[in-house]
């Protein structure tokens, strides 16, 4: 089971590094090395195993190696499999999306609204929906933050709402409309059968059903969400896994000024 | 019992005495309320079921008619003993009557107290005795293949659809899961009525309805008969419905139910006098079927920090202590909930851990606890997770956690796969089997970081206890005690719900159902 492992023959690759073509790495430079795990609804048997093999070689793998495998009940079995990836990609090509403000401090932050606005600004925040999670708006609106990174709620310009969970999106609208909101976060976790993505599409369509769509600056953010998708979805930027109250803080109030919202 | 941590006995004492005094001062507000919810769960255990043309469940069908006739607080089994001696029906043909039009619940002939409780009595006691039967059944299937006495393994499943959940859990069984959990679709607890029939849709979980229910019991007793273990069914006594969804649990055999008595108003912004009347009704229920009920403190430190807030945690157990003490449940059926949740940056962070399960050990002497994994600070990085996991397992048999929920690697990334199951399971047998008596076997250093920890979490807890028995609940929850989160006693969801009851009320469950301990 464990000769790929060890593989002793010589590398017949060539090893330099060349960014039009980039390969995954396992100790080697293209040598192309990659890591499955998955299961199989088959039986634990030599032909089970095989059509693990065959289904990652379908991959563009070479020489797949079935490392583990495991029986999860009587027609279900989990494996691990390593190989060499055939595909390269050009990362010379590659060009995304990101939300490109250089982040401000807290203090830098506070200081930038003063000198912009001369009022504090209003965000508010929600898990929207049927979301029943927290975790994520709390990490970026909570005092305490997350992860060395303080929240919104204890910057001194910034007047912030954390509304919880299960907000169903109008309502959350008609309460931004009350407190006079600048910004919109909302935040998504639960990602089962791609909810998530109905949901904010809804928000979207809801303010501007109403008219009011460019009288705020939305977010959105959670694991899966992406700067990409959120543009895609209709938002101003997205903030996913890695991302702070800092950052969402810097990009409100820079993107603020560049709309010149007062 | 050997006490690995000398703890101040005193202040052990002061905040159970607290909590004590803040359960009973709140009893007192409980006994003279009923809510929606509690007056459908007597339309249920009458036998009411069913939904009607417009799928409207035939229990909300009774108690949205008596709401609009103003007869809320008079009660169900009142109205409908009232109506079975007009009409010589049974209660699920008086449903079918009143969604028909045929029955108007304000206008029946009146009669004694004693006529009511003459037809009502033998039907509620035919359910008590349904039950009874099942916690007999229960009762069997341990003695013949006896019960675990380490940890048990719980998992969750969370398809969505009610038979891809059952292909989930029998595997998960198969594994070495002892419990099997199945999730709640999202949203569900905040819906004033509990779905109908077996369900093959949901987001993030699946519907609790007693179909559903039904089908996971018979399916985890199929393969419990060929494993030779019994294998404990689990779901979520929690949200608008708590005693109805207790009631639906108890009718078919759930083992274990999450049961708090603050969750609802914290977590999902309930009313919190709807939530405090509901949970009273829930936990008679839970304690006469013999569930293990599990509350949710652990949630408090995915919001507060893990470090700063762990005594709010020991605050709330011994409120949901003495809370469940005064519905009657016993200290055996009290999974009181805690969770491993401290950043794994902080230096010392695993002897915080190990402290702190070890001091609620020592404190709740009797009960189940329930200890919930790492979440808050998983991060995608399932290798790490793996090892967080790992960490986890490691204080729950140092510290004899009872219900073990599995950490998955693959936490904050997908409702878990099969896969996910087998590796956590897989992780914590292998850590239980080496290490099964290592807790015996050490001592832990007086005077050193973890007994510190330990009587400072406590002396926090009790000074906690000491200002919101001062405070009153209500008062407390308003001011943002509890995982940060400030709730109004008139704020939230379902207090319309709440009402007086009138003088004639009864509620025949209760009596019939609540042990004196």
């Amino acid at each position: 089971m464990s000769s790929g492992l060890y593989n002793t023959h010589k590398a017949d690759f060539d090893t330099h590094f060349d960014p039009t073509r980039v390969k995954a790495y396992g100790d080697t430079m293209n040598d192309g090395k990659v890591q499955f795990s998955f299961t199989l609804p088959v039986k634990n048997d030599e032909r089970g195993v095989e059509a693990a093999r065959q289904l990652v070689r379908k991959m563009g793998v070479d020489e797949p190696n079935v490392a583990c495998a495991k029986t999860l009940d009587k027609e279900f079995t989990f494996f691990v499999v390593y190989g060499s990836v055939v595909h390269s990609v050009d990362y010379e090509n590659i060009h995304v999306v990101t939300v490109e403000a250089e982040t401000m401090g807290m203090e830098e932050t506070n200081e930038y609204i003063r000198e912009h606005f001369g009022r504090k600004i209003v965000m508010v925040g929600a898990s929207t929906g049927t979301d029943a999670h927290t975790v994520g708006i709390d990490a970026i609106m909570n005092r305490k933050g997350f992860a060395g990174h303080y929240g919104l709620e204890r910057y001194e310009m910034i007047e912030a709402y954390n509304w919880g969970a299960q907000i169903p999106n109008e309502e959350f609208v008609k309460k931004a409309l009350e407190v006079n909101a600048d910004v919109l976060l909302v935040s998504q976790t639960v990602t089962q059968k791609d909810i998530h993505i109905q949901n904010l599409t809804e928000l979207i369509e809801y303010l501007e059903a109403e008219g009011l769509r460019d009288r705020f600056i939305v977010c959105c953010g959670g694991a899966r969400i992406t700067h990409e998708l959120a543009k895609e979805l209709g938002y101003d930027a997205g903030f996913g896994a890695g991302k702070y109250a800092d950052d969402v803080a810097t990009f409100a109030v820079t993107e603020m000024v560049k709309r010149g919202m007062k | 019992m050997n006490e690995k941590l000398h703890l101040n006995q005193a202040n052990v004492d002061k905040a159970r005495e607290s909590a004590h005094r803040i359960a009973v001062d709140t009893q007192s507000f409980i006994d003279l309320h009923t809510t929606v919810t509690v007056e459908r769960t007597v339309c249920r255990l009458l036998g009411i079921d069913g939904v009607n043309a417009l799928d409207v469940p035939l229990p909300n069908v009774v108690v949205d008619h008596m709401s609009e006739k103003g007869l809320l607080g008079v009660g169900a089994a009142y109205l409908i003993g009232l109506a079975m001696l007009d009409t010589g029906k049974d209660p699920q043909a008086i449903a079918e009557g009143i969604d028909d039009g045929s029955i108007d619940l304000s206008s029946l002939p009146p009669h004694s107290i004693g006529e009511i409780r003459s037809v009502i009595m033998p039907v509620a006691e035919a359910t008590v005795e349904r039950i009874r039967k099942n916690v007999a059944k229960r009762n069997e299937y341990l003695n013949e293949f006896g019960d675990k006495t380490d940890p048990y393994l719980y998992v969750i499943v969370a398809t969505g659809n009610i038979y891809e959940d059952i292909t989930q859990a029998k595997a998960a069984a198969k594994q070495g899961a002892d419990i099997i959990a199945v999730i709640r679709t999202t949203g569900q607890s905040l819906l004033d009525y509990v779905p109908y029939g077996a369900t093959t849709e949901g987001f993030g979980g699946t519907y609790a309805t007693q179909e559903n229910f039904r089908l996971m019991r018979a399916a985890l007793d199929e393969v419990g008969e060929e494993q030779h273990r019994y294998i404990r069914l689990c779901n979520y006594c929690s949200g608008l419905c708590m005693p109805e969804i207790a009631a639906m649990g108890a009718l078919e055999r759930l083992d274990v139910m999450l049961n708090d008595a603050l969750y609802g108003i914290l977590f999902r912004d309930i009313n919190p006098q709807r939530t405090i009347i509901d949970q009273f009704m829930s936990r008679v229920i839970n304690s006469f079927a013999g569930v293990i009920i599990n509350t949710g403190e652990d949630n408090y430190l995915t919001t507060a920090d893990a470090v700063e807030e762990a005594h709010t945690v020991l605050a709330s157990q011994f409120l949901n202590e003495q809370f469940a003490l005064e519905a009657g449940l016993p200290e055996e059926q009290q999974g009181l909930g805690h969770a491993f949740e401290i950043d794994p940056d902080v230096p010392n962070g695993f002897l915080y851990e190990l402290a702190q399960a070890q001091m609620a050990r020592q404190i709740f002497p009797k009960a189940p606890l329930k200890y919930m994994p790492p979440t808050k600070f998983m991060t995608g990085n399932i290798f790490r997770g793996h090892v967080q996991d790992a960490l986890f397992n490691i204080v729950t048999i140092l510290t004899g956690q009872k219900l073990h929920l599995l950490g998955m690697l693959t936490e904050a990334i997908h409702t878990p796969f099969m896969s996910d199951r087998a590796l956590s399971i897989e992780n914590a047998q292998y850590i239980f089997r080496t290490m099964h008596d290592l807790g015996d076997d050490i001592t832990f250093r007086e005077g050193g970081i973890m007994e510190t920890r330990a009587n400072e979490v406590l002396q926090k807890a009790t000074d906690l206890l000491g200002e919101i028995e001062k405070m009153g609940l209500f008062a407390t929850l308003e001011k943002g005690i509890f995982a940060d989160i400030k709730r109004s006693r008139d704020g939230g969801k379902g207090l319309a719900g709440v009402t007086r009851k009138d003088a004639v009320y009864f509620n025949p469950f209760i009596e019939l159902m609540k042990r004196s301990l």
